[in-house]
């Protein structure tokens, strides 16, 4: 199994020459991203064929370090996760095709998509320390250069200098990471990190190593920065593989070490996980329900999502330092259903936003509006994402989050005080986050697609081409499936979940009426599928009873509005005033939003003005203090710039001396 | 011949909840009228208008899109399908199972997300205003309400509403501080979602502090109708559920004959009968709060559940 996954991935770099070659023309680009999407497919296949059929595979290539080799293994683990990077590159290959028409810059995103998508599929494949940290280096080099493709653009270099700084920090945190693991004889390979069973203070640097490393590369706070910068800078199609699917490929270098290699945990790793998950998924949404741009909403909400993810694994953890197998299965089941939803339904939030961008220019919602009229089909579908992703049943971010309450449910019975503490504070912030997210994409759907147009861009939108509608509406239906039969998709997580936590959750596919049970019957259970029918049925059965007996009549009229109808459009409410309530009741605290008004004196003729200041804390405690000590250290140090010749030297001289003496105490 | 008895008593719940429902609000308002020494409307009053609205023509804005008439349809749909499986006279309904508390709270929060998008279809300042304020309302009352479904759920040990009022029925649960705390935060919770005084006035037209009525502003004619039915069913839901929860003497159980059938439906008639009388009580006694001290409010409730589950963290026994 593996030789084709990695012939598949080595296609995908094969074909970056051709890219290079022929990526201006509307011919090569129909090439590059068909056989991206064939790749992907094909990827996505073995990852479906690998993890049904349960079979692990492995090979050695001998490429790499000349004493460790390149390995390569494809198990439970890897084959979930190369699943859903394919599924997600699949869909975004699709969409580029008709997308990457309006590209500008087609030579700098072509070449770089394919060895992107490649990255990520070797990063799951990886067996060993050496080919792991080379494929995420890769992967992280090629999403910068992704990123970096429109670098004259306000604000993007910025974002591309933030992520590389921040990508190479969690390289090295990755590095340490493994030369920790790895243990004083240096086994690179995962199967010897395995049987190497490290102290417990060395197990505990590298979890927060690993916290760090793959933390930051999908968006813990306070890691989280380069995020927002970063994601919405790049095309849309790479939007959605950084948002949906790279943050992703960080979950599993969080799973394969804190679950895999790293041995048995201990108790309290769970409090910082958890705690990073509650806090990471709150100030998630509250950072996006700040925004007025569509696709810096979607990328803070990734981070709000990552922390949703983050709990669901702390859970788990817990569980699993306490010998509670059954119930550390429910939980990483939940935050493992969650990697796989967040990647579809934000994928497809990407490609809706993608969409717009391209019909009008804008990415900033108070310039957009009533697009509903002009691409209804974007808007059906870019609805049915924001439904998900708000977790509302019956689609599929309700189901992973249902399971994760489920799970929270059973942590009274873990023995130790901390946990019994901490957790149900997790599970306020969670369903804090939720309520929140729901109040965020009403905002996000409202104000782009409902209501007037606010600037005559939006008269020229037109609806988008078959391509990206077909990876829409492909994605919006897996939302919908995996929401009504999620029994399916909790059984094709087992093999995974009993790879790592050595348990697994009940069959789900064999209960009657296909419906899901965590635990018992008695317990708790949802039927996705028959919610929705009944949904349905009633519905339609008020819509028939009403138009069959009642009236039918319609007439249109100018809008009611109390009588008092604007026709400025900008007497609508706006993203910003739309957040206000949010911004006042959570905004004052946690941004020490301050609101400003400024009104002239009778017969002075200026405007009013309104302004409001956010300070994001973590950017001021942490980032600018940092950024100001490494400013002020490489003045002093530029000093050095002007020494004459024999300053030079002696400074050499004395280095010299200093190491030798180094050398020479150390014991 | 069981699965078509329950069959028939699943059919009869979803009938009951409907057809209740607007006889609970003009119940409400009958009382509320003679606390203010009025005469008031006529207990069927809100049937009629709902006829009446169904008979006329639907006045839609110009700008409305497909979405604005199919939102009241959905709205209805999801909050009928969570009325129909919070038991009300019998427990243990044939189809309980397919969504526990978690999921009637989540249905419900599908309907208010589609309601605030209405409220931001045509593209007026009231419409906006409501949404807004009620999307702020909703994201306090919600967790506040998982909260609550977590500290049912910790004593219980189950999500599922038959379950939970099995149990709460038995003589093992006593007397809680937790549940005391819970009962004061759903009180709480259901008065705000249900656009009660004091976060909201059910009674206004035009008012600058109107929140779920600035959202239908635009609605008129049978799609009006069914949110107001909607908004009803709303009620009879968060009545029956604190009944269902806090006072479940008197349900029949699933293997009840006709004679516990009959004390089930007399047992719920009654428990309606004291919440909307309470629930007018509650609100002629009470004046209606500005729109920013609703999250203090809101964030009360929040405070007392979390309370709640925290204890029964600490305890199972408290």
């Amino acid at each position: 199994m593996v030789y084709f996954a990695l012939i598949f991935a080595g296609l995908l770099i094969a074909i970056v020459p051709v890219a290079i070659a022929a990526g201006k023309s509307a011919r090569g680009r129909y090439i590059i991203y068909g056989v991206s999407l064939t790749a992907s497919i094909a990827l996505l296949l073995i990852a479906l064929a690998a993890l049904f059929g349960n079979s692990a595979s492995a090979v050695r290539l001998p490429l790499g370090l000349p004493w460790v080799g390149a390995h390569f293994r494809l198990d439970a683990l890897a084959a979930f996760f190369l699943a859903v990077v394919n599924l997600g590159g699949a869909a975004a290959s699709l969409y580029a095709i008709g997308y990457g028409a309006h590209e500008r810059a087609p030579l700098q995103v072509i070449p770089f998509y394919p060895a992107f998508l490649a990255g990520m599929s070797l990063v799951t494949l990886a067996d060993d320390a050496f080919s792991f940290l080379l494929s995420w280096e890769f992967m992280s080099l090629t999403s910068w250069a992704l990123v970096m493709a429109h670098h004259r653009e306000r604000d993007n270099a910025r974002a591309g200098y933030v992520y590389l700084i921040m990508a190479s920090f969690g390289t090295a945190a990755l590095i340490l990471t493994f030369g920790l693991l790895a243990g004083p004889d240096g086994g690179y390979t995962f199967a010897e990190i395995r049987a190497e069973h490290p102290a417990a203070s060395v197990a505990a640097a590298v979890l927060i190593l690993t916290l760090i490393g793959a933390g930051s590369k999908a968006g813990l706070v306070p890691l989280h920065v380069w995020l927002p910068l970063a994601h919405p800078a790049a095309p849309s199609h790479v939007s959605a593989l950084m948002s949906g699917v790279m943050t992703k490929v960080a979950v599993y270098g969080f799973v394969r070490i804190a679950f895999d290699l790293i041995g048995a945990p201990a108790w309290w790793w769970s409090i910082l996980v958890l705690a990073l998950g509650g806090v990471t998924s709150v100030m998630g949404v509250l950072y996006a329900l700040m925004q007025h741009d569509l696709k810096r909403l979607l990328a803070y909400h990734t981070v709000e999502n990552i922390g949703i993810i983050f709990i669901g694994l702390g859970l788990s953890l817990a569980f699993r330092a306490h010998g509670m197998a059954l119930a550390a299965a429910l939980a990483l089941t939940a935050g493992l259903l969650h990697v796989f939803n967040h990647s579809v339904f934000k994928s497809l939030l990407f490609f809706g936003a993608g969409s717009v961008l391209t019909a009008t220019g804008e990415r900033d919602m108070e310039h957009l509006g009533g697009l509903i009229h002009r691409m209804p089909q974007t808007a059906f579908v870019f609805l049915v994402g924001c439904a998900a992703i708000s977790a509302l049943p019956p689609l599929n971010g309700f189901v992973s989050e249902w399971l994760t309450f489920q799970a929270i449910l059973l942590s009274p019975q873990l023995p130790s005080w901390s946990l019994k503490l901490v957790v149900p504070a997790v599970g306020a912030l969670l369903a804090l986050s939720a309520a929140l997210a729901a109040a965020c994409f009403v905002k996000a759907f409202g104000v782009t697609f409902l209501g007037r147009a606010r600037t005559n861009v939006v008269e020229r939108a037109t609806e988008t081409d078959r391509f990206s509608l077909a990876a829409m509406f492909g994605l919006a239906a897996l939302c919908l499936v995996a929401g009504i039969l999620p029994g399916v998709f909790i059984d094709a997580l087992a093999p995974t979940v009993k790879s790592l936590v050595g348990e697994r959750m009940p069959v789900q596919t064999g209960v009657e009426w296909l419906s899901i049970v965590p635990i018992a019957e008695s317990r708790s259970s949802y039927n996705g599928l028959l919610v929705f029918l009944f949904m349905v049925l009633s519905g339609t059965f008020a819509a028939v009873a009403i138009h069959r007996w009642a009236s039918d009549r319609l007439r249109r009229s100018p809008p009611w509005d109390c009588g008092y109808p604007d026709a400025s459009p900008a007497t609508q409410y706006t993203a910003d005033s739309f957040a206000q309530p949010i911004r006042r009741v959570f905004g004052t605290v946690v941004f020490r939003a301050r609101e400003h008004g400024e009104m002239p004196p009778p017969g002075d003729m200026r405007p009013a003005r309104f302004k409001v200041d956010l300070r994001d804390f973590v950017w001021d405690m942490l980032y600018a203090p940092v950024a100001a000590g490494v400013g002020t250290a490489a003045d002093q140090l530029n000093h050095l710039q002007f020494l004459t010749i024999r300053q030079f030297l002696s400074l050499v001289f004395a280095a010299l001396v200093i190491l030798l003496l180094v050398l020479a105490i150390w014991p | 011949m069981a699965l078509i008895l329950d069959f028939a008593v699943q059919g009869a719940q979803m009938l009951v909840v409907l057809l209740l429902a607007p006889l609970l609000t003009g119940f409400v308002r009958k009382v509320k009228a003679r606390f203010l020494r009025r005469r008031g409307p006529r207990l069927i009053q809100p049937y009629l208008d709902l006829v009446r609205l169904m008979r006329k023509e639907v006045v839609l804005a110009e700008n409305a899109s497909w979405l604005f008439r199919v939102i009241p349809y959905l709205i209805f749909a999801a909050t009928w399908v969570a009325a129909s499986l919070v038991p009300t006279f019998r427990t243990g309904l044939l189809f309980s199972w397919s969504a526990d508390l978690i999921a009637i709270i989540a249905l419900l929060g599908s309907a208010r997300f589609f309601l605030a998008l209405a409220g931001l279809d045509v593209g007026t300042s009231f419409g906006g205003i409501g949404s807004s304020r009620e999307v702020m309302i909703a994201s306090l009352a919600e967790p506040a309400m998982v909260m609550i479904v977590f500290t049912l759920a910790l004593i219980a040990g189950s999500t599922q509403l038959s379950t939970m009022a099995g149990y709460l029925v038995s003589s093992e649960v006593g007397l809680r501080v937790s549940l005391g705390l819970a009962l004061i935060a759903i009180i709480m919770v259901a008065i705000a979602e249900n656009a009660r005084i004091p976060v909201d006035n059910p009674a206004t037209h035009l008012e600058l502090t109107m929140v779920h009525e600035a959202m239908v502003l635009e609605y008129s004619g049978r799609h009006l109708a069914l949110i107001d039915l909607s908004a009803s069913l709303k009620l009879l839901l968060y009545v029956s559920l604190i009944a269902c929860l806090f006072a479940p003497w008197g349900m029949a159980t699933p293997g009840a004959g006709f004679a516990g059938l009959a004390l089930g439906v007399l047992a719920y008639l009654g428990k309606l009968a004291v919440g909307g009388f309470l629930l007018a009580l509650f609100e002629t006694s009470i004046a209606k709060m500005r729109v920013f001290r609703v999250p203090e409010f809101m964030g009360a409730a929040l405070m007392l559940s979390l309370l709640a589950t925290l204890l029964l963290f600490v305890s199972r026994s408290l």
